[in-house]
């Protein structure tokens, strides 16, 4: 099933999305928010204001049109940043605060952890882990990691 | 992460190599005269992948180059061009644009956050250089050339800056112990010396033994008969070792298990006291249990270290030594033989050493997960039982629980191996010096008594080697201890004592936000607040919940510090004050009034407990709250607080106002101080505060609209910002946020109060606890 929506959306010249409504509004800086961006990412994606309200709602991202689709995955993907860590290369030590090197899914960094409870345990088999700076490294299946990285990985946790 | 660049006026620091390499060379884009005022390296592409890039802002124009890009692309300056910076989930975008359109963006980790800021103005003011002629002026403000904090006067190192450590620990955590037990290396040098003396005391008996055996047993079976004399001095010599031994020992055990314990209360006490210094933000981000853990069973476990094992182990050190001596002085042959085991042992111990180690830190780290469900569950326990939630919890302590089991049986597995082994190894040993001995015997090298002794010796020698070899699982767990209480001891507050304080005797209560902006992890919570405070004026704060105004007191308050500009009281930069000489200026009621377990007078006293009884009734009566206090079966003594007497909600929150009266504060802080009571309560409290506001600068949270009619102004926050400053009456006029909040309000207020009516008679009975 692909259900059309009532509503336009469309870049503007200063790269944000306009939503144009069946009623003739228009809304600049529209901006896609996912509604369980770890657990359920392609799932409940709102289209909400600059100033937070909700405008439409989304219920399967791959229910929409094509255009629209692919209009709101790019933004999305401009949007969204939580590397995935697909392995842990090495650690500065064992204590904390330590600078990890890692290979994530968006090309290799590294990241500096201040302490364990850092490390969040999300529903496992998946960790989430806030560096110095707040950003949210994603471990989706501990388990699924090397044999190395899972020895880094477990004497922090 | 990206490098920063240049602080504010002066010349821009070196560019990385690589990049100076591409800009400056002569094929780069960079003309001969033309020169760099700001850079940033951007450490993200467009599509959000780590990926290297550069964006310049030179005398002429914007120069950029990412990943995306084969080659530099350059916008000079003109007119319309604006360059702005914005963040979300710890990404910063730079959007270039002209009136009409999106030129460019750029993204980067948020590490760059300040280099970008510094781009930003450089390539504004430069743009207003080129099309008006006029260079904006540099703030006037030394700023820290890493962060961009501004400096204050004295202040060389950058209190934000300082405060990033990202160094770990030394893993030699034990020793800084030693820091702890300085005070008392008085009686730690003679309890070791009276262990040397204990264990040369004990070592007397077995060696007696050899010339029982040789003098008197064996001459006695060749036909010989026993001499009493001589059997009574042996004997006598054998009874007196050991009661030196017992003496000494007595003396040893006493004299270090009294130091360890003062080494343990002394490190629970700093333990603790730096807790209490670290600012609200490490608070926020711990569970109360697992800190509990660190301080209450952590530091006992150093101790019984100190106290037991490690006595121990010294000992038994010594009595290695000593009795190495010995046996070599009797017969270095079959000393050597005995001893062959040793390496042997002590290889083992040091391959099992590593994996004990960890497998205890998860151990420690499983335990304080137990705990936490309980710290978790038990204070929620009416949310718990009211949704019929038992069987979960329950189920939710179970599996931590067996998490706790199956870490501990991995742990177990290795360390219940490493015992036995020990054990055969001791009785293998004592095979070989058996088989030795006879060989030797035979071959008349030695006599039937130092066999005896050497195996009375070894005896004893390899059951302390086993007892030794305990030490490596106790020297863990003391390390896995001592780490978790130096990480909490190594934490610098967030919310820094000055290197060089400012001391203000008096506080006249003028304040002042100069475009103040808090960040919480990636989260920017406010921004850009600028606003000057006068001394005595009431200031309303207003907006939906979580638009920033608990932020914005928690900053006045320094309860955190700003991330970006600066709070000035009387003209002074709060973060150049001590901490506590400059909060014992403000006075804070909250939402919900916190008392201590003590009594009313006590708790109305905390912040000036030298307060004489007629201070405080006096406070207790401008508070309103004198008659309700003298109402109770004790009056002022009456108990409070948890396992004390029950209060409603009003009572305690005038209580809390009594105790901010009696410290009398130039400057007032009520946040929600209202809103968890009902009407008819929240008007006896507005009496109250309505004594306590007088003549001091006031700054007020409230919910309910209404409360806020005296305040000479109110500031309307959206989203972290300021939207709308005014009195009612003109933010009425207005009809902005103001009118539109207080119109949503004043919708609800009818029927609120009717249902508060009605709930009244209830609420009575309610909300004493």
């Amino acid at each position: 099933m692909t259900d059309t929506p009532d509503y336009r959306l469309s870049r503007n010249a200063f790269g944000r999305l306009e939503l144009h409504t069946a009623d003739g509004e228009r809304h600049a800086d529209v901006v896609p928010v996912r509604a369980f961006p770890i657990t359920a990412p392609e799932q409940g994606i709102a289209l909400v204001d600059p100033h937070g309200r909700e405008l439409a709602w989304i219920d399967t991202l791959t229910e929409l049109p094509d255009e629209l689709r692919r209009l709101l995955e790019t933004e999305l993907a401009q949007r969204e940043f939580m590397p995935e860590i697909r392995r842990i290369v090495s650690v500065s030590s064992f204590a904390t605060p330590s600078t990890w090197q890692i290979e994530t899914d968006r090309g290799t960094s590294h990241l500096v952890l201040k302490g364990e409870e850092d490390i969040r345990r999300l529903a496992a088999p998946a960790l989430l882990i806030a560096d110095s700076h707040g950003i949210h490294f994603l471990i989706r299946d501990r388990q699924a990691l090397d044999p190395q990285s899972r020895r880094f990985l477990d004497r922090f946790l | 992460m990206p490098r920063a660049a240049a602080a504010g006026g002066s010349s821009p620091p070196a560019l990385p190599a690589e990049w100076a390499v591409r800009l400056q060379s002569p094929n780069g884009p960079l003309a001969d005269d033309e020169k760099v005022l700001a850079w940033l390296e951007i450490d993200l592409d467009a599509k959000l992948r780590f990926a290297p890039g550069m964006v310049v802002v030179s005398s002429e124009r914007l120069l950029a180059m990412s990943a995306d890009d084969r080659q530099w692309q350059s916008w000079p300056y003109r007119a319309g061009l604006t360059l702005t910076r914005r963040d979300h989930a710890g990404v910063g975008t730079l959007e270039l644009c002209d009136v009409d359109s999106l030129l460019g963006a750029w993204r980067y980790t948020l590490g760059g956050d300040v280099a970008a800021g510094r781009l930003v103005d450089h390539f504004s003011r430069q743009l207003g250089f080129r099309l008006n002629g006029e260079v904006a002026p540099a703030s006037p403000l030394a700023l820290c050339p890493n962060c961009e904090t501004p400096l204050l006067a004295g202040q060389e190192e950058c209190p934000v800056c300082s405060k990033e450590i990202h160094e770990p620990p030394s893993t030699w955590t034990l020793l800084r112990l030693g820091r702890f037990a300085r005070p008392y290396r008085g009686q730690l040098l003679a309890g070791f010396v009276l262990s040397l003396l204990t264990t040369a005391a004990t070592l007397v008996a077995p060696y007696l033994t050899m010339p029982l055996m040789d003098n008197v047993l064996i001459p006695y079976q060749n036909g010989k008969p026993i001499e009493p004399a001589l059997v009574a001095l042996y004997l006598s010599g054998l009874l007196g070792s050991s009661l030196v031994a017992w003496l000494l020992g007595w003396g040893r055990t006493y004299i270090l298990a009294l130091v360890s314990e003062r080494i343990g209360a002394d490190l629970r006490t700093t333990t603790y006291e730096h807790l209490l210094k670290l600012s609200q933000e490490y608070f926020g981000g711990k569970r109360t249990g697992d800190l509990m853990a660190r301080i209450g069973s952590e530091t006992d476990r150093i101790n019984i270290f100190i106290s037991l094992h490690l006595l121990d182990f010294a000992t038994d050190v010594l009595m290695i030594a000593m009795t190495t001596a010995i046996l070599v002085s009797i017969d270095p042959w079959l000393a050597a033989v005995t001893l062959l085991p040793l390496p042997i042992i002590a290889w083992l111990i040091h391959v099992v050493r590593e994996k004990l180690r960890t497998g205890f830190e998860r151990v420690d780290r499983v335990w304080a997960e137990v705990t936490n469900v309980l710290a978790d569950t038990i204070p929620g326990i009416r949310v718990v039982k009211a949704f019929a939630q038992e069987q979960r919890e329950a189920a939710r302590f179970r599996a931590a629980n067996t998490h706790n089991l199956e870490v501990n049986d991995r742990v177990n597995k290795v360390w219940s191996l490493f015992s036995p082994t020990v054990t055969l190894l001791t009785e293998l040993g004592l095979l070989i010096v058996w088989a030795f001995g006879i060989w030797q015997i035979a071959k008349d090298q030695i006599t039937v008594g130092v066999l005896t002794a050497f195996l009375a010796y070894i005896s004893r020698f390899y059951l302390r080697l086993d007892s030794m070899s305990r030490i490596v699982s106790v020297t863990q767990k003391a390390a896995a201890g001592a780490k978790r209480i130096f990480d909490i001891l190594d934490h610098v507050s967030s919310v820094p004592e000055p290197t060089h304080p400012v001391h203000l005797p008096r506080v006249s209560g003028r304040i002042e936000l100069r475009s103040v902006g808090f960040r919480y992890g990636t989260r920017s919570v406010t921004r850009d607040i600028s606003l000057l405070i006068e001394p005595g004026e009431m200031v309303g704060l207003v907006g939906h919940s979580g638009s920033g105004k608990s932020t914005l007191v928690n900053l006045i308050s320094r309860f955190y510090d700003v991330t970006e500009g600066a709070i000035l009281i009387d003209g002074v930069d709060i973060r150049s004050l001590p901490v506590a000489e400059y909060r014992k200026h403000i006075g804070l009621v909250l939402q919900e009034p916190f008392l201590f377990f003590g009594t009313i007078a006590e708790n109305i006293a905390y912040g000036k407990p030298a307060a004489t009884r007629a201070e405080i009734i006096a406070a207790a009566r401008a508070a309103h709250a004198h008659e309700f206090i003298l109402r109770l079966p004790h009056g002022y003594d009456s108990l409070v607080g948890e396992r004390g007497q029950a209060l409603s909600g009003g009572e305690r929150q005038r209580i809390s106002i009594a105790r901010a009266l009696l410290i009398d504060p130039p400057i007032l802080i009520l946040d929600e101080a209202t809103s968890s009571v009902d009407t008819t309560t929240e008007k006896e409290i507005q009496k109250a505060l309505d004594n306590l506001v007088r003549g001091r600068t006031t700054i007020a949270i409230a919910h309910r609209l209404s409360t806020l009619r005296d305040a000479n102004r109110l500031v309307v926050l959206d989203r972290g910002s300021v939207v709308e400053v005014g009195s009612h009456d003109e933010l009425m006029a207005r009809e902005g946020h103001y009118y539109r909040l207080y119109e949503a309000q004043a919708r609800n207020v009818d029927t609120e109060d009717e249902s508060q009516t009605l709930k009244l008679d209830a609420r009575d009975e309610g909300d004493r606890e």
